[in-house]
């Protein structure tokens, strides 16, 4: 409940449209209450910027609530900011101190270019999942839900891989610029659950070519991404996706 | 799917790393066994030894023709985890034309993860040294002493490594190659593994912990022979 | 003037009947009808996989970079289902009937039978496709109960059922725009529909990235843009969800199914400064174990911990012996305001209250010593036991309003308050989810049809995917066979040409206007005087007041407006002002609502409507219909009414005392 004002200095990537070669601008704002979320914070730099008749900085947001994956923010050289397991919307302002420098930059990537500002095209992610990355079941085909049980751990498991919200801090903070663990989540999911089977390896098969032909990197296990996931996708799925793969590539008939 | 699409996609590339990486981790176990034979003449042991039970050991790998036609196999193992590292580590690299500003850094992952390529690089270059001292000599210009055992005559590669780590600036590569090897392996050992789609979490664990002791006893063997060597501690 | 089409027959057999007999469409056939989809939220995407995999061709558009981005996704607790699973007497009728009786009785009685007789092919169809619900160890499906309901029907994944139904839905979704049936526009939002000789033919969209208009033809138009809360400028829907393209269809003469009902949820993190942009829902299951309560004293500026039990106020539990802290949303809601109002709210704002689990975790931790057959152990021992299971219970919640409030909840009683959270009102829809214009179809929040003036828990996911799913494949075919010979109407027709025209000049305008005040100034404002007037409660001068204030603020808007930047580029605060622009005009024609509906009902309570005891009266007498207000022109509306028939479930009031 306490309320403490801080006076920071930002430094933000300002690049006016994917052609631009863009740069960083530095912004000072003042009586920033550390009860305020980052992108509040952001909010009240916005505001006084158009006042000035300057232009705001633009940046992706919906929810703010942690979930819906579109916050997308490299600070201070970590995606979504200091805090483990956390996004953007949900730091919190307590992180830092008067007299901050804030470094604030876009998702790097050349599979994610950048559309203005803050904001980066992520749309290589939803063609991955067109690759596959679903169970081929038309509504209306579904026998009754408790036909099928499901041994609750693996349906656990499938539970933590799903949980994935897409943001793509895993690309962010991989130095291969790897969607591996974005696949993996996804491969993950669907692999292990029985209703999942039919099209195990037609999908892994077909979401890493389609990964591959989008421009990310290969995976070379280094862990960044699974440090820095605000869902904490655990590495272990990577793992999994590799299994998932050699074993359709191995056995392939053709 | 075809063999070359496996082979040219990420996790086909990886793969071919993999095993390459763990075969490579097998000719280690090998290596510093054979190499560990020096130090049978330690006192504790046989300080009578003077070499001999090594130099038959290297005598054997030397002309054993099943071994050498494994060699043939080593280093199309060693050429394709090099260049399959390389062309990796340049398209990885590429996949982010725009760099940041502020780096991840240790945050996220250990140095070394990150620096394959260049701990890589540091070992393929010592392995150059390493090959002039010792093989290109046993196998090719055989310039080597020979000594005799029981009427056999063979090699004595142990004066030889007497005489090569008598030079304290070998020595100091040789630690410095066994270092780059060990945070190699740091990373290599476990990473394999996970490529190869290890994903039991109680297998998981048991390699890594595994992982950080091979990478810690298989370099320390072969830095320590440069070693005792260059101290005496072996004669 | 209003007509409902429902089917006639006994209630639980409408729905039958309907499908028996409504028209059908031949596969060739569908595959020349193009239908245009807006918003792929729950309802969204899976009416675009449903249609696409019958073979029409879909054209989706939603404003988020990703159809994965909807709002469904921050659904946290549930979705209701008739399986009985749990054999503790559910049945389709018992879904049916709480959800027309949580509805206060304002809701149609066909559209919620139907609701809950496709309420159990939602889960099949979810679990087929994948979602990861709870199971218990014999890996069947696990329950919870929710709600206020007395059984157990709701079907979860831990607190993320709303993220795992709709990255069900999407990845159905991909899959046909994978195979080429459904093409997916995003960051793309709908500016207008286009009519054409009476029916919807099509729409005007901007590409949000390059600022372009784009006309696109459908023989049908599907708005599936969720709910308006963000009239309140605060609320816990996302930062972009807005009432644009259900205004448009409005504007358009779609009718407005009862604007003024809005769900004000109790357990809300309360707001921190003026700061706020947003606020956060926590899950309503955390009123089934923390007590509620206020001091006794007014102003009371000690910390909580040191007010003794016996100067504390635990103002459900007093006023409502029988429900306790588990009353309806609404009920928690208005007690919880009229603390605060009386001067007894907590925190720097004073406008909270607290959610207390230090009984509970004694009480856990009482219950663990048994359980483990512990003795002589200390009172530390007995809350860090009980702590360790109400971690285990709530730990994701906790952790959330810790990073929120930097407070820890396990010491320190949480603070909450009400906030906005769901709109039952929408765009009317007949039986057939079509609104009043020919060929326009409105699904999920959007529309008005299923939760009368209260919606239940849990009962949001259902209804998007019924609708989705189950409802529009059908309803469809009804009007499209019709079409069949209605070829694709070239989109340099006047109509869209005309309807082009008239989205770029309002762009224009707003750009124009170069005034002094951001969007977001004038839309805290907006939202001010709705909450403070059209909130949780309402009485006829305030909301007057809030007509007049609002058209003033209109006026303000069109004359002092400032967008930076240009038109033909990425422009959030040109996108934003779009929708506040709606928001405004929306949120006159709530207070006219509220001001009409003299009775409380649900959410809606109007002051003067009130007993005794200061509860919810309603009116059956006056105010058993749904209000359908048609656009007439500038700040002019005629009421349309759809009177109320219960035929089964007849009206009581409600009491939880």
């Amino acid at each position: 409940m306490s309320s403490n004002t801080m006076n920071l200095t930002l430094k933000v990537w300002k690049q006016k449209n994917s052609q631009d070669t863009g740069h960083f601008e530095t912004y000072q704002v003042k009586n920033i209450s550390d009860e305020m979320s980052f992108l509040e914070m952001f909010d009240v730099l916005n505001e006084e910027l158009i006042a000035e008749g300057k232009e705001p900085i633009t940046f992706d947001h919906d929810c703010r609530e942690g979930i819906c994956g579109a916050c997308s923010m490299y600070i201070d050289g970590k995606p979504h900011g200091p805090w483990l397991a956390n996004t953007t919307c949900q730091l919190h302002m307590r992180a830092y101190k008067d007299g901050d420098t804030i470094v604030v930059e876009p998702w790097r990537a050349n599979a994610f270019p950048v559309i203005k500002d803050l904001m980066v095209d992520r749309t290589a992610f939803d063609r991955i999942i067109q690759a596959g990355g679903y169970i081929s079941v038309n509504t209306g085909n579904a026998q009754d839900a408790n036909n099928l049980p499901i041994e609750k751990q693996l349906a656990d498991d499938s539970f933590a891989a799903a949980a994935c919200i897409g943001c793509g801090a895993c690309v962010a903070a991989c130095k291969n610029s790897s969607a591996m663990l974005f696949l993996s989540a996804k491969v993950s999911h669907l692999a292990l659950l029985p209703q999942g089977e039919p099209e195990r390896k037609i999908r892994v098969t077909n979401m890493l070519a389609q990964m591959d032909k989008e421009g990310f990197g290969a995976c070379t296990n280094t862990g960044a991404c699974e440090a820095v996931c605000p869902k904490e996708i655990s590495l272990t799925n990577i793992s999994r996706l590799n299994k998932e793969y050699l074993l359709a590539g191995l056995t392939s008939e053709k | 799917m075809k063999w070359s699409e496996f082979f040219t996609s990420s996790i086909g590339k990886k793969f071919v790393m993999s095993l390459t990486g763990l075969f490579l981790i097998s000719f280690l176990i090998i290596h510093a066994s054979i190499n560990a034979c020096i130090f049978a003449d330690l006192p504790i042991f046989d300080s009578n030894d003077n070499g001999e039970i090594f130099n038959k050991a290297a005598h054997f790998m030397g002309a054993t023709i099943l071994i050498r036609i494994l060699e043939y196999g080593l280093f199309v193992g060693l050429l394709l985890h090099v260049y399959q590292g390389y062309l990796l580590t340049v398209q990885n690299k590429a996949k982010r034309k725009v760099g940041y500003a502020v780096n991840l850094g240790n945050r996220g992952s250990k140095w070394y993860s990150r620096s394959m390529g260049l701990l890589g690089t540091l070992i393929l270059l010592f392995l150059v040294v390493h090959l002039a001292h010792f093989w290109v000599k046993a196998r090719f210009t055989h310039t080597l002493a020979p000594i005799s055992y029981n009427g056999k005559e063979m090699h004595d590669m142990f004066s030889e490594m007497k005489m090569v780590f008598s030079n304290p600036l070998v020595v100091v590569i040789y630690v410095l190659g066994c270092i780059s090897l060990a945070y190699h392996l740091a990373h290599g050992f476990q990473s394999a593994f996970r490529t190869i789609g290890v994903h039991n979490n109680r297998y998981n664990i048991m390699l890594t912990s595994l992982g950080y002791g091979f990478a810690i006893i298989v370099p320390l063997v072969f830095a320590l022979m440069p070693i005792a060597m260059y101290l005496g501690w072996v004669a | 003037m209003l007509n409902s089409k429902i089917p006639s027959g006994p209630l639980d057999q409408k729905w039958t009947e309907f499908k028996g007999h409504c028209k059908l469409v031949n596969p060739a056939n569908k595959r020349k009808l193009e239908i245009i989809i807006v918003g792929t939220g729950l309802a969204g995407a899976s009416a675009a996989s449903s249609l696409g995999e019958l073979g029409y061709k879909v054209k989706a558009f939603c404003f988020q970079d990703s159809p994965r981005r909807a709002h469904s996704i921050a659904a946290q607790g549930g979705i209701n289902a008739a399986k009985n699973y749990q054999n503790d007497g559910d049945s389709v009728f018992r879904l049916f009937y709480d959800t027309i009786k949580g509805g206060d009785y304002r809701a149609r009685e066909a559209n919620v039978h139907r609701l809950a007789e496709v309420s159990g092919n939602i889960i099949d169809q979810c679990v087929a496709a994948g979602v990861p619900f709870a199971r218990e160890y014999g890996g069947l499906l696990s329950n919870r109960s929710f709600g206020g309901t007395q059984v157990q029907r709701t079907f979860y994944a831990a607190g993320q059922t709303g993220q795992q139904l709709l990255i069900g839905a999407y990845q159905s979704l991909e899959r046909q725009v994978a195979l080429g049936n459904v093409t997916m526009y995003s960051r793309h939002e709908m500016l207008d529909i286009v009519k054409i000789d009476g029916k919807a033919r099509g729409i005007i969209a901007r590409n949000l990235v390059t600022g372009k208009l784009e006309r696109h033809f459908g023989h049908a138009v599907l708005l599936c843009s969720g709910g308006y809360g963000n009239v309140f400028y605060l609320s816990t829907n996302a930062m972009g969800s807005n009432v644009t393209a259900a205004w448009k269809a409005h504007l358009k003469g779609a009718f407005f199914g009862n604007p003024c009902f809005t769900q004000i949820h109790p357990t809300c993190i309360p707001v921190s400064g003026d700061h706020q942009s947003k606020l956060t829902l926590m899950s309503e299951s955390l009123r089934n174990d923390g007590r509620i309560w206020v001091p006794k004293k007014q102003n009371d500026t000690r910390r909580p911990n040191e007010i003794p039990e016996e100067e504390r106020d635990y103002y459900l539990e007093r006023r409502y012996p029988a429900f306790g802290n588990l009353v309806p949303r609404d009920v928690a809601s208005r007690a919880a305001k009229e603390r605060c109002d009386a001067g007894y709210g907590v925190g720097t704002s004073k406008q909270a209250v607290y959610l207390d689990y230090a009984d509970a975790i004694h009480r856990y931790g009482k219950g663990e010593v048994n359980k483990r057959n512990l003795e002589n152990v200390s009172e530390e021992e007995v809350i860090r036991l009980g702590k360790e299971v109400v971690k285990e219970k709530y730990g994701n919640l906790f952790d959330m309003y810790e990073k929120i409030t930097g407070e820890n909840p396990y010491e320190v009683p949480m603070r909450i308050y009400p906030a906005v959270h769901y709109t039952m009102g929408g765009l009317w829809v007949d039986y057939e989810l079509m609104t009043s214009v020919q060929g326009l179809y409105c699904l999920g929040e959007a529309n008005f049809s299923d939760h009368g003036a209260n919606r239940l828990g849990a009962s949001a996911l259902m209804q998007g995917l019924a609708d989705g799913y189950f409802v529009i494949p059908y309803t469809i075919g009804n009007y499209l066979a019709d079409e069949i010979m209605t070829k694709a109407i070239p989109t340099d027709h006047p109509a869209f040409v005309e309807a082009e025209k008239e989205v770029a000049d309002r762009i224009n305008r707003l750009m124009n206007i170069k005034g002094k005040q951001s969007v977001e100034s004038l839309h805290k404002r907006l939202g001010k005087i709705m909450w403070d007037k059209c909130g949780m409660a309402r009485n006829e001068a305030g909301l007057k007041e809030a007509i007049v204030e609002i058209q003033a603020l209109r006026k303000e808007f069109w004359s002092d407006l400032r967008i930076p930047g240009t038109i033909e580029e990425m422009n959030p605060e040109l996108d934003k002002a779009n929708r506040v622009a709606d928001f405004i005009e929306l949120g006159e024609l709530m207070c006219l609502d509220a001001l009409n509906r003299r009775e409380s009902c649900g959410g809606h309570f109007r002051e003067e409507s009130q007993t005794e005891e200061g509860e919810a009266k309603r009116n059956d007498d006056e105010f058993s219909y749904v209000a359908a207000w048609e656009y007439k022109g500038e700040h002019q509306w005629e009421l349309h009414k759809e009177a109320l028939n219960f035929e089964v479930a007849k009206p009581t009031q409600r009491s939880y005392k």
